[in-house]
């Protein structure tokens, strides 16, 4: 019939389902299942603007709009200082890791649960969902990137040589958003109170973090506030995107890297736990 | 003889209802536990085994179909199977990589057209890119949508959606398929063509697992069968064995359901006494979380080989009081000197409300019949049917 491909060879591997039995593939099936889980993030990017008129201009046009109200509230009302950084830039940095960090998490919060039809009849690694849900955000935070692009050509204001580490950052923040989003996402197939949780969440944790305004303004706090390990991550991105001008604090960097980590393998921890029973319970 | 492919032991599948209300939310879960522990009181669940005890082996290339009344655990050993979801005691041994097919068209999206999505479902069944870029005339060719591919599938028609979604899973090539009631879509030209594409398929050496309630599809596709009733397996063999023991328990006068939450009928039984005195009376009961206002239940009569003969509801046949708003109780369907040749029968039981269907049992109780009327030189039941209604004849000859 047709040409034999590489996975449908004969898989000599012995399969075993038991009760409570750890998946010894589980990694393996997970890279297996890589294509799929492109697949999933295309289909969400595919399927999010349809039926708008606005389309894609919608990603670009809530963080513009945001950063216009918080220039005015924290930069005009306020009159926060941002050392010789025009305003705006200082924000748009700010808001370039936090609107990373909401979309990916609040999606990847809501992944099974949305993809029920698919839990309840098809085997895959369901860690595949919320990690599609990590690249849908990091497709809309390179277009906020192209924002910021054109604010830099706006002021004349370019990154320097520090741009180059922007990408650990990155990922800092996609993890932070991935490890919340793990237990998030498992909690909300057992109690859909969580549904209401992020939001709320995402609402009250843009004030929490340095997002409209520099940390340099909060000295005697800042040892506590680098528990949100947004902060280690908006710091970072201005420390790479504006010449360094803003004081880079290492404790709070050390403090977010750790928080980081423990969310991220508490939630594997609690994802892989309860995997097992999603398609009981959803 | 080779290794089987398939080896089950001892499987089990255990759900845990709830008889109040489940706990969907935090407060409940909480409000709940804390009640329990001020009171010391048992949590109100009750174990349901789905699967009990279930073993059998399946060898490379056999094509083995699963039959058995609704909730009589198919569904959820074809979940086992296909690691949707996992046993409770027991366990599975698979050699090879499994496909499963338990709806049409998972994870079909309305909005992208049917190019993309052949390509997202094939990817959710486990196909790689490659393999679905080589297959892709092929299924193209069997749906029959060339016109169509660039339109999004929400604006296909009913049959179109699922020819599309059948022939991306008519395309898989692992080593086992494990396939659940997908014969019963499409119209009969169709259908047709998806059994031929199984005896294809099942002609490449590969292994399916098969579930229907089509009997001639699986009599024809099949060459063994397991039966399963109330989560064990009643009969394993050759299919025409397992098909004709599928057939045999004529006599279940009654049927417990466990309750879902919802509205739901917990039990249908019909009156022996009054049966063998030639009325047929049935008795639904019914439980719901909120009241019903108010029920509607029905019955439809068939034949053992499930064509219906008669049907009412208590919409068509009004009870003489009224039925009030209610959480549960019993309805009682009657049909006296009951209009049947000697035979066997089943029925079908139905709950709803003015506006809702709730819950609906195909073949709930199934009963053989014997009539009080005796007709000398009768012809045989596959001639003249098994209505006996009351007739008469005059001749006027010279």
């Amino acid at each position: 019939m047709n040409p034999p491909t590489d996975s449908a060879a004969p898989d000599p591997v012995e399969l075993v389902l038991e009760a409570g039995r750890a998946d010894v593939h589980y990694w393996r099936d997970l890279w297996r299942y890589r294509e799929l889980l492109g697949f999933l993030a295309w289909r969400d990017i595919k399927v999010r603007y349809k039926q708008t008129v606005l389309g894609a201009a919608w990603a670009l046009l809530q963080p513009a709009i945001t950063l216009v109200v918080f220039t005015f509230v924290f930069g005009r009302l306020a009159r926060m200082p941002s050392g010789d950084v025009p305003y705006p830039l200082l924000v748009m940095a700010g808001l370039l890791p936090w609107q990373l960090f909401a979309n990916a998490l609040s999606s990847a919060s809501g992944s099974l649960v949305s993809n029920t039809h698919l839990i309840s009849k098809v085997y895959f690694p369901r860690l595949v969902v919320p990690l599609s849900a990590l690249a849908v955000a990091l497709i809309d935070f390179l277009i906020v990137g192209l924002l910021y692009l054109a604010l830099c050509a706006w002021w004349n204001y370019w990154p320097d040589w520090r741009v180059l580490l922007l990408p650990l950052f990155t990922l800092l923040g996609l993890l932070a958003a991935f490890g919340a989003g793990l237990w998030l996402t498992a909690l909300t197939v057992r109690f859909r109170d969580f549904r209401f949780v992020v939001p709320f969440l995402l609402q009250v944790g843009v004030f929490l973090s340095p997002v409209g305004f520099s940390t340099n303004n909060v000295p005697s706090w800042r040892y506590l506030f680098s528990f949100n390990p947004m902060v280690a991550v908006i710091d970072g991105f201005r420390w790479c995107l504006l010449h360094g001008s803003q004081s880079f604090y290492v404790p709070g960097l050390l403090i977010g890297i750790g928080v980081t980590v423990f969310l991220l393998l508490s939630g594997l921890w609690y994802f892989r736990h309860t995997e097992r029973s999603f398609a009981d319970v959803i | 003889m080779a290794e089987p492919v398939i080896t089950v032991e001892g499987l089990g599948k255990r759900y845990l209802l709830a008889h109040q209300a489940r706990h969907d939310t935090l407060r409940d879960t909480l409000a709940h536990g804390v009640r329990g522990l001020l009171r010391r009181e048992r949590q109100n669940r009750e174990e349901f085994w789905a699967l009990r005890d279930v073993g059998f082996s399946v060898n490379q290339g056999d094509v083995v179909g699963i039959i058995g009344r609704n909730g009589a655990g198919k569904s959820t050993l074809l979940k086992i199977l296909s690691r949707v979801t996992e046993p409770t005691t027991g366990r599975v041994r698979l050699r090879g990589r499994v496909a499963s097919l338990l709806e049409v068209g998972t994870g079909f999206h309305p909005e992208l057209s049917g190019r993309e999505n052949i390509f997202l479902n094939g990817a959710i069944l486990g196909m790689s890119r490659a393999e679905i870029r080589a297959k892709f005339d092929e299924i193209v060719a069997f749906a029959e949508v060339e016109r169509f591919l660039d339109t999004p599938v929400k604006h296909y028609s009913s049959g179109m959606y699922v020819r599309l979604a059948f022939a991306v899973a008519a395309h898989l090539e692992p080593e086992i398929l494990i396939v659940d009631e997908v014969l019963a879509v499409g119209d009969a030209a169709f259908q047709e063509k998806c059994l031929g594409r199984m005896n294809a398929i099942s002609r490449t050496g590969r292994t399916i697992l098969f579930v229907s309630h089509n009997i001639d599809a699986l009599g024809s596709i099949c060459q063994s069968g397991i039966l399963l009733e109330s989560g064990r397996i009643a009969a394993c063999g050759g299919i025409q064995d397992v098909i004709s023991g599928y057939h045999r328990p004529l006599s279940e006068l009654s049927a417990q359901f466990p309750a879902t939450g919802k509205p739901c009928i917990t039990s249908v039984s019909i009156d022996a006494a009054r049966l063998a005195a030639g009325d047929l009376v049935v008795r639904l009961a019914y439980e719901s979380p909120v009241p019903l206002r108010p029920p509607v239940a029905g019955f439809i009569l068939s034949t053992a080989e499930g064509r219906p003969l008669f049907g009412s509801n208590m919409r068509t046949h009004p009870p003489a009081t009224p039925a009030a708003e209610s959480r549960t109780g019993t309805c009682t369907w009657e049909v006296p000197s009951l209009a049947l040749h000697s035979g066997n029968y089943s029925l079908t039981a139905w709950l709803g409300d003015k506006a809702e269907d709730f819950d609906h049992k195909p073949e709930a109780v199934s009963f053989p019949f014997v009539s009080r009327r005796h007709y000398p030189g009768r012809p045989p039941l596959h001639v003249i049917g098994p209505v006996d209604l009351p007739c008469r004849w005059t001749v006027s000859g010279h």
